[in-house]
């Protein structure tokens, strides 16, 4: 099968590496590059648990190629971790037990994250609908959109 | 000299008072200790593992038929596929296992029961080509009858799905019926049935229907296997049960000549189990696996559609219900009669037929009381344990009509509950006794949060709002003798390691386990690590299911705890001659009553020992360590009435009420509030409760509003996915949660806690339909109640 070569920013580092043109950004990722932050929970773009921030996009990775990835700046959880809002977010989700298993959490944190470097002062729709594409089977939700609405006000 | 002389006497307690409860660490919703990895995603899931690059994958071949007999398995293209190591058949193992019966197959032989159901596997060297060679894998089948209803499977022309269940071994505790497709049949008899009917002056019969579902944990299940030269198999599983799945591995296996020692099972972290990853299901595939290629790990990973249709799913029941109730609002006569959609495998779901049989009465005292719970085979398949485990299923139906048999005859069903709801002492249905509760507590605190009395107006004109309190209970369902142990380890620097077997699926046991042994020990959590077991290192714990382990292995770490105590007031009885009863631990050191200077450091000791005036030194490393089991407890019991056992070890009960807006014409419901008081007995860790109770509801009005598994007529399940099995998103959310946390303590609870982790999804069905009910006069007597099913109802209302 012909390879191709793929070259994108990772958390802030150039990578570069060969892969088939089959190959899933999501399996990349975990499979050849050992980031494990993105999980694989449903394989079809349902559930957001495999979300990474594609030029400060969300996309799910299982539902993109690899090689759509060439040229774009991949940020996984693991390189979120040094932003402001996902540092902001993370001290409200634990003070607000805002996760239970954790499963979820990467991706949630991640679409939280796109949502406030947007929009600094969402409405609780605003919280509510920017995390609609993460399944939580734990938490209810409560903690998590509450954990949101209190980074945004820095309370 | 005399050591006694030397010992301070006891004077006037010199330690200092702390909070009311003299609890310090217990009680206090301190942060979670497995936070920080796993919301910067550095926690480890079991497929987040590595293993190099000789990790070879699985894939598997599954029956297209729901009963079919397997003619010819062909290999050969498979094997010769480049990348293939290896290709498994029935034919490599032939024994039988199960958690409670032994009716299950590690791949199905001779004949296939469910569609899905393993076959064959390919072993590869990448996931790709592992399902290429599946797909080269070739099955002939000659298609049986098939029987996929749970009532149906009880005719006398029903086809047998396991024609050989007289053969099979199970707990003393189960009654299959050979040459029948019943599994089990759980039998109470107790007090009067005919006579409790004929003081009743109202009797109403009706049927209830409860279909299957999925867990819908977020992480697939996956297990990793590796079976190496000195004969050992070790597991990586994401799993609730990871001793029980040593030791169903082991005797499963036992032919290759594994022991129990041989095997070892690593659980890290899991991503959601709620009861479907208890037990064994897809992981005696890789430890089959491994086995067949030694030497390599191998690892198989479920996708989402084998999630749905290959694990454990939630049973289905039938419920018919005949009520007796007196003007006076008392239930004179309950005759219960489940039957149950277990599947092609019981081997788990049987017991929650058993523990639904033993409790179908609910939290309420019935003294003339007949159940007849009856565990069926079908070719779908197999369930097993679920969050509630059967409670959520009986409970629809007895709870909606309780409320129905209360407005019937003019009383409150709020007072009805009050004037039924089972006291301390009560007699339960198999004839022990009832623990200290305070289900009338939580009813009264949830009537008054939701102002049940009151009739409120939609400020819409097209919606109505109604109101529903309704009440639940649930025990843990294990064996008698299920049982937890811990140990605690000190460090030079006092702080302190446990090691626990049960299993952090979320809920928070690592915290909660800390901030006992911290309680006991004068630590603060943060001074305390408890990790995920690896079942070499770590103690047995039976598994993390029945919300029993804040209480089974809690008991566990505070004896642990308990005990390394009692080490260090040895210790320093026999160097610093005070009295052991003089001595108390606090701020991290010991301290003595009757010497208030007197402050040992822990670090000081507890792992280098204190020096004698000798220079020699005494005590060494301080450990502890602790055994739970409950003693009183046993499954023995007359098989035809469920009288003589003790078979539940304490019942958690609450109450739940709900305000509910309904769209009169196109039946979307909208929860305005929703209000739950669970008696916990004591909330080691609040905020940790309140999460249970809010994720639990949201889990529970999803079964009621919007999921439910669909099968065709052939057992294929049509929607093994999110996109045509809904689940809950935030969208999806109650507008309000009022959780409330009732505190009477279980005498033998850790600091008289019990658990709370099930109960809080099982109210939620009869809530919905009541206030359905209360709203727009229309009963759903089938779960879910969805909104398709309120607007015909309520079309078909207005024709009559």
């Amino acid at each position: 099968m012909k390879m191709h070569r793929i070259t994108f920013g990772l958390n802030g580092e150039k990578v570069s590496l060969e892969v088939e043109p089959s190959d899933v950004l999501l399996d990349v990722l975990r499979g050849k590059l050992g980031i494990k932050s993105p999980k694989v929970g449903c394989d079809r773009g349902d559930c957001g648990t495999c979300t990474v921030l594609m030029n400060g996009k969300t996309i799910r990775s299982c539902l993109a190629l690899a090689v759509e990835a060439d040229g774009t700046e991949i940020v996984t959880l693991e390189g979120a971790n040094t932003r402001k809002w996902t540092q902001k977010l993370q001290k409200k989700f634990h003070e607000k037990n805002a996760f239970q298993c954790g499963f979820c959490a990467p991706g949630v944190i991640l679409s939280a994250t796109e949502l406030l470097e947007k929009n600094a002062k969402p409405s609780m729709h605003d919280i509510k609908e920017a995390i609609a594409g993460n399944l939580c089977r734990c938490t209810g939700y409560e903690p998590i959109v509450e954990a949101i609405d209190e980074a945004a006000k820095g309370k | 000299m005399d050591l006694q002389k030397l010992i301070a006497k006891p004077k006037k307690s010199a330690r200092p008072k702390t909070g009311g409860d003299g609890l310090e660490v217990v009680g206090k919703s301190v942060q979670r200790i497995d936070g920080w990895e796993k919301i910067k995603g550095a926690a480890q899931y079991t497929d987040d593992l590595q293993f190099g690059p000789g990790l070879l994958y699985a894939a598997l071949v599954e029956s297209p038929h729901a009963h079919a007999r397997i003619k010819s398995v062909d290999i050969s293209a498979a094997e010769k596929l480049g990348g293939v190591v290896k290709v498994v058949t029935g034919r490599n193992f032939t024994q039988k296992f199960g958690l409670y019966m032994n009716d299950r197959y590690v791949f199905a032989t001779d004949i296939v029961r469910f569609v899905g159901e393993q076959v064959a596997a390919v072993v590869a060297t990448d996931p790709k080509i592992a399902l290429r060679g599946a797909a080269l894998v070739k099955v002939v089948y000659e298609e049986l009858p098939a029987v996929m209803d749970a009532v149906k499977a009880l005719e006398k022309d029903s086809p047998l799905v396991h024609p050989n269940l007289g053969s099979y071994t199970h707990v003393p505790w189960f009654f299959p019926k050979p040459g029948t497709n019943i599994a089990h049949w759980r039998k109470i008899r107790k007090g009067d049935l005919a006579k409790g009917f004929k003081d009743a002056d109202l009797v109403l019969e009706d049927t209830y229907i409860v279909p299957r579902y999925a867990h819908c944990a977020i992480e697939p299940h996956s297990a990793i296997g590796l079976y190496d030269a000195s004969g050992r198999l070790t597991m990586w599983t994401s799993s609730q049960s990871p001793f029980t799945q040593r030791h169903v591995f082991a005797e499963t296996l036992k032919s290759f000549g594994l022991s129990h020692k041989d095997v070892r099972v690593i659980s890290t972290y899991i991503g959601g189990g709620f009861g479907g990853k208890a037990g064994v299901t897809m992981e005696i595939l890789a430890a089959a696996l491994a086995i067949a290629v030694p030497g390599r790990p191998v690892k198989l990973l479920w996708n989402r559609a084998q999630e749905f249709y290959n694990t454990y799913q939630r049973l289905g029941c039938t419920a018919k219900i005949k009520m007796g109730v007196s003007k006076a609002g008392k239930i004179t006569a309950l005759d219960f009669k489940l039957h149950w959609d277990a599947g092609a495998y019981v081997e788990y779901g049987a017991n929650v037929v058993n523990a639904a049989g033993l409790s179908a009465s609910g939290p309420y005292r019935v003294d003339n009381l007949s159940v007849d719970s009856m565990c069926t085979y079908t070719n779908l398949p197999p369930c097993g344990a679920y969050r509630g485990f059967g409670y959520s299923e009986f409970l629809f139906g007895l709870e909606s009509h309780i409320t129905r048999m209360a407005t019937e005859l003019g009383i409150d069903p709020v007072e009805f509950r009050k004037k039924n709801a089972i006291k301390e002492g009560d007699t339960l249905p198999y004839g022990a006794h009832m623990n200290p509760n305070g289900i009338r507590e939580a009813i009264e605190k949830v009537e008054k949060e939701i102002n049940w009395g009151v009739k409120e107006k939609s400020k819409d004109p097209n919606k109505a709002i109604g109101k529903a309190v309704v009440c639940f209970w649930k025990s843990p369902a294990m064996p008698p003798n299920a049982s937890s142990s811990a140990f605690l380890k000190f460090n030079e620097d006092g702080s302190v390691n446990i090691l626990v077997s049960g299993m952090e699926i979320g809920q928070g046991l690592l915290t909660v386990m800390a901030q006992i042994a911290g309680e006991v020990l004068a630590l603060p959590v943060s001074k305390i690590r408890v990790e995920t077991p690896d079942t070499d290192r770590n103690p047995y714990e039976w598994q993390t299911v029945g919300s029993h382990v804040t209480w089974g292995c809690g008991n566990a770490v505070k004896r642990a705890a308990l005990e390394a105590r009692e080490r260090i007031f040895d210790l320093v009885q026999r160097v610093h001659c005070l009295d052991k009863s003089t001595l108390y631990l606090q701020d991290e050191c010991v301290k003595c009553r009757t010497k208030p200077d007197f402050a040992l450091p822990f670090r000081d000791f507890v792992i280098n020992g204190i020096q004698a005036e000798d220079h020699t030194f005494k005590g060494g490393p301080i450990m502890g360590s602790g055994v739970f089991m409950p003693e009183f407890a046993s499954a023995i019991s007359n098989p035809e009435t469920g009288q003589g056992g003790h078979p539940n070890v304490h019942y958690t009960t609450g109450s739940a009420g709900i305000i509910l807006e309904v769209d009169r014409e196109t039946g979307k419901m909208k929860i305005k509030k929703v209000a739950l008081a669970v008696d916990c007995g004591k909330a080691i860790n609040p905020d940790l409760v309140k999460g249970q109770i809010v994720g639990g509801l949201l889990q529970g009005f999803a079964t009621v509003l919007y999921e439910d598994m669909r099968y065709d007529a052939k057992g294929r399940l049509l929607n093994p996915n999110f996109s045509d099995y809904k689940i809950p998103t935030s969208m999806d959310m109650p507008e309000q949660v009022v959780p409330i946390i009732i505190e009477v303590a279980q005498p033998d609870g850790p600091y008289g806690a019990r658990g709370v982790g099930e109960h809080t999804m099982i109210p939620c069905a009869p809530l919905v339909a009541n206030a359905v009910a209360d709203a727009l006069g229309v009963r759903i007597k089938s779960m879910p109640v969805t909104k398709e099913k309120v607007a015909l109802a309520v079309k078909a209302a207005g024709k009559k």
